[in-house]
This record gives structure tokens, C-alpha cells and sequence, in this order.
């Protein structure tokens, strides 16, 4: 089956069987690896992309649901080459042990700061919620995202 | 493999199961697609309800509020009429899975799985809510606790999906609560839950008062009994303590990963044992 969809700003299409498990076919057709899959059950946040702008689990959605959707994998947010402020913030303050959670993470914290630039570190918490990390680094997480948001409001884009 | 749809409107819906009446209907798929993608049932076409948008509507219509089956549970979270008129939903519907579990998953889908640690259930039980069903023919309602049989179980038909929950606008009610206690705050599934809505006096004496608990029984437990201990009388700690004795010998838990029975029967009498510290 032909599905169209925009991905990390670029119009595609894959021909692939409609009920793949998008995860897959992001990492195994579209070589964008950056999106891990990890429990396949939605319990672990690591497959999370930005769908229309919201973060969703990718192990968790078939193929064809994408659809004419616009899709950000951790590999559309450095598009240009410059890394984004939430990964600028995440490099300085140490914010990655293992890295396994780290796509999904750095993109749920552009999906929080984009729907509050200002989050205290209650509502970062909760923004996160959704992505765990084993490696058990949230403090620095949490820096990191308070960091960002601090670099993003100053209209600074490093 | 399987074939996916997308149909856009109800009537190419029902085109889609005239052609696959053994089609699997889902919307968010966080519990359904757990199941596919691990093999089972086999073969079913998937039908995704997620481009309907007249299922997707939040309204009041009257005296009820109507949530469409497509709400997801975000869209709960940031509707004004939900949050002001059915607080004990909103808790609860904030409380779900995570935030990509919530920006997924919906009221029908939580309805239509049928678990008994579904957390819209305990609210939409204590509200007494209705379950709209359409079918190409034309639709039917029945309330929630009639609708669900056991945990998976409920009274949906080939050919039907859930298209909308009703749920009474609560009136005159100053007590409406949800706790949920899992074993930690995201992520989490509940260990027992409690939806408490009432109408106190100025002096806090119990007028009207409607209970229900998830996951301690198959379904969401009520217990009548424990409410009418509770009318009539100050909700206080020593009604509340004799109300909650009643709950933990009436319910029906049972031990898994999560918790042991016991543990659940317990907190499902102490849950309700904590509506005596609300202001």
C-alpha cells in the first residue's frame, strides 16, 4: 500500500504493507534509526515522534495511520545541520547516559516547550512523564529542559 | 497481513464493515494494536475511526454533556466544559497512561477495552452515563454498567461501534473526586481506583452520594450499601470507616503483577476513608 505523509518537512511515500508498525518502517525502510523501539507497549515512551506537533508512539501506530500526517523523528529537528536548542541544552548539562531514551526525550520536551515556554520543573516532570529512562538521569533531564526553555525565550537559538 | 483502513466519514465506515464484518475497529489503538502487532486475532482487517470527526465532538446537548468516542483523552484534558462540569472525569483522564498514551487514546477506546483498571469507568459509573452505539440501521444507547459485561466483555455488536458517551450534567453536587493509586505517578495502571461524587449539606451532612471503584472486581464495583450507610449522616471518619468496611468485604479483587488482593481490598475501603480529608 502507497502511503504519503510529511516527514521532518519533506513529502514522502513508502510502499509497504498497511499494517507495519511504523517504528519499523521509520528505522528498517526510511533508515532514520534515531527512534528506538523499546518495550512495544507504550509503557516506555522510546518510540515517540511528534505527530501534527504532539508526541505518539510510533510502536504503538500502524503505518497507514500516518497518512498525510506531518511527522518529526529526532533526526527532523537538526535538519539544517545546527542541533536544536532542547539538544544544545541536553549535550551542556549532561542530560544522556546510555542515549536509548534520548530522541524521544529531547522530542517530548520540544513538544512541552512549544505548548508552554515556561514550564517550572513540576510541569516538566509531567511533560516527560511518558519517557522513561533507565539509566535513571532525570535530574539532568529536567536541567536541561529548564535550560532550553531559558535559551529559547532569549531567542537564542544555540 | 492485514488491511488498514481510514475511513473518513460514518458511511464509509459502514462500507468498510459491509466488505470486512470480522474487521478489528479501534481508534487511538494503544491497547488493540499492543495485541496486533503481537499476532492475535489473526488475520481481521483494522478499521481506525481516528478521521471521523463527528465522533471526535465534545458538547452539551441539554442537561447531558456528549463526548464523542474519538475525544482523546488530551482533548478531555483541555476542554473547559469537561473540566468545569465533570471535574472527576478530568482527574481521571489526566491521570492516563502518559502524555503520547493521552494525545492517542480515547473514551470510546477506554470504554470498548473494557478493563477493569480503565479510568474513565469509575466517573462515567458514578455519573451514571449512557453508551451511544451506531450502527448503519441507526443507533441505541444503554448505560455504562449494562454495557459492560467483564473485563474485554461488553454488549457491542459486529457492525456497531461506539460513537458517543452521555454522561448526565451532575447537578447540585459539591464533593466530585477521583483518587487513583498506582504504583507510581505515570505509566502506570491502576491498583484501585475511586470516583466519589455527593451532595453535601452546609453542615456536610450526605444528601445524595454516588460511589464507584475500578480495579477491585471485574467490572467497576458500586456498592449501594455503602452509600446508604453514608446518606443522612456527616461525612465524617466514623461513617466513612463503617461505609468502607462494607467495600472491602464486597469486593472482588483479584492478585496480579501489580498488587495482591488483599492489598486492593484494602485500599479500595481507605480510598474512600480519604473523602473525610477534602475541604
Amino acid at each position: 500500500m502507497k502511503i504519503s505523509f510529511h516527514l521532518n518537512a519533506k513529502e514522502v511515500s513508502v510502499d509497504v504493507a498497511a499494517d507495519r508498525k511504523l517504528v519499523r518502517v521509520l528505522r528498517e525502510d526510511l533508515a532514520l534509526t534515531g527512534t528506538k523501539e523499546g518495550c512495544g507497549a507504550g509503557e516506555c515512551g522510546a518510540c515517540t515522534i511528534l505527530v501534527d506537533g504532539d508526541p505518539r508512539l510510533s510502536c504503538l501506530m500502524t503505518v497507514a495511520q500516518i497518512q498525510d500526517r506531518h511527522v518529526t523523528t529526532i533526526e527532523g529537528l537538526a535538519a539544517n545541520g545546527e542541533a536544536h536548542p532542547v539538544q544544545e541544552a541536553f549535550i551542556e548539562k549532561g542530560a544522556i547516559q546510555c542515549g536509548f531514551c534520548t530522541p524521544a526525550m529531547v522530542l517530548a520536551s520540544v513538544a512541552l516547550l512549544d505548548k508552554n515556554p515556561d514550564p517550572t520543573r513540576g510541569e516538566i516532570r509531567e511533560g516527560l512523564s511518558g519517557n522513561l529512562c533507565r539509566c535513571g538521569g532525570y535530574v539532568k533531564i529536567v536541567d536541561a529542559v529548564e535550560a532550553a526553555a531559558i535559551a529559547i525565550r532569549r531567542g537564542n537559538p544555540k | 497481513m492485514r488491511d488498514v483502513f481510514l475511513p473518513r466519514s460514518l458511511e464509509k465506515l459502514w462500507t468498510y464493515l459491509d466488505e470486512s464484518p470480522g474487521a478489528l475497529v479501534f481508534a487511538g489503538g494503544t491497547d488493540l494494536l499492543v495485541k496486533t502487532f503481537n499476532g492475535f486475532p489473526e488475520g481481521e482487517a483494522l478499521v481506525c475511526l481516528d478521521r471521523i470527526d463527528e465522533l471526535k465532538e465534545i458538547c452539551q446537548q441539554g442537561e447531558s454533556i456528549w463526548i464523542g468516542a474519538c475525544a482523546t483523552h488530551s482533548g478531555m484534558v483541555a476542554s473547559r466544559l469537561v473540566r468545569n462540569t465533570l471535574p472527576a472525569l478530568w482527574k481521571a483522564v489526566g491521570e492516563i497512561g502518559s502524555p503520547p498514551v493521552r494525545n492517542m487514546g480515547t473514551i470510546g477506546g477506554n470504554i470498548c477495552t473494557a478493563s477493569p483498571a480503565g479510568d474513565t469507568l469509575p466517573p462515567l459509573y458514578a455519573m451514571k452515563a449512557e453508551v451511544e452505539i451506531l450502527c448503519r440501521e441507526g443507533a441505541r444507547r444503554l448505560p455504562i454498567a449494562q454495557f459492560i459485561h467483564g473485563p474485554g466483555a461488553t454488549g457491542l455488536q459486529k457492525a456497531e461501534i461506539v460513537s458517543a458517551v452521555r454522561i448526565p450534567k451532575p447537578q447540585g453536587l459539591n464533593l466530585q473526586h477521583f483518587e487513583k493509586v498506582g504504583l507510581r505517578s505515570a505509566l502506570a495502571c491502576s491498583v484501585a481506583s475511586l470516583a466519589a461524587l455527593a451532595r453535601l449539606s452546609p453542615d456536610r451532612v450526605v444528601e445524595e452520594v454516588s460511589l464507584a471503584w475500578g480495579s477491585v472486581a471485574p467490572t467497576v464495583f458500586t456498592c449501594p450499601q455503602a452509600e446508604e450507610t453514608l446518606v443522612g449522616r456527616p461525612l465524617c471518619a466514623a461513617s466513612l470507616r463503617e461505609a468502607a468496611e462494607i467495600v472491602r468485604h464486597r469486593v472482588r479483587p483479584i492478585s496480579d503483577v501489580r498488587a495482591d488482593a488483599e492489598y486492593r481490598r484494602t485500599v479500595a475501603g481507605n480510598l474512600l476513608l480519604r473523602l473525610g480529608t477534602l475541604s
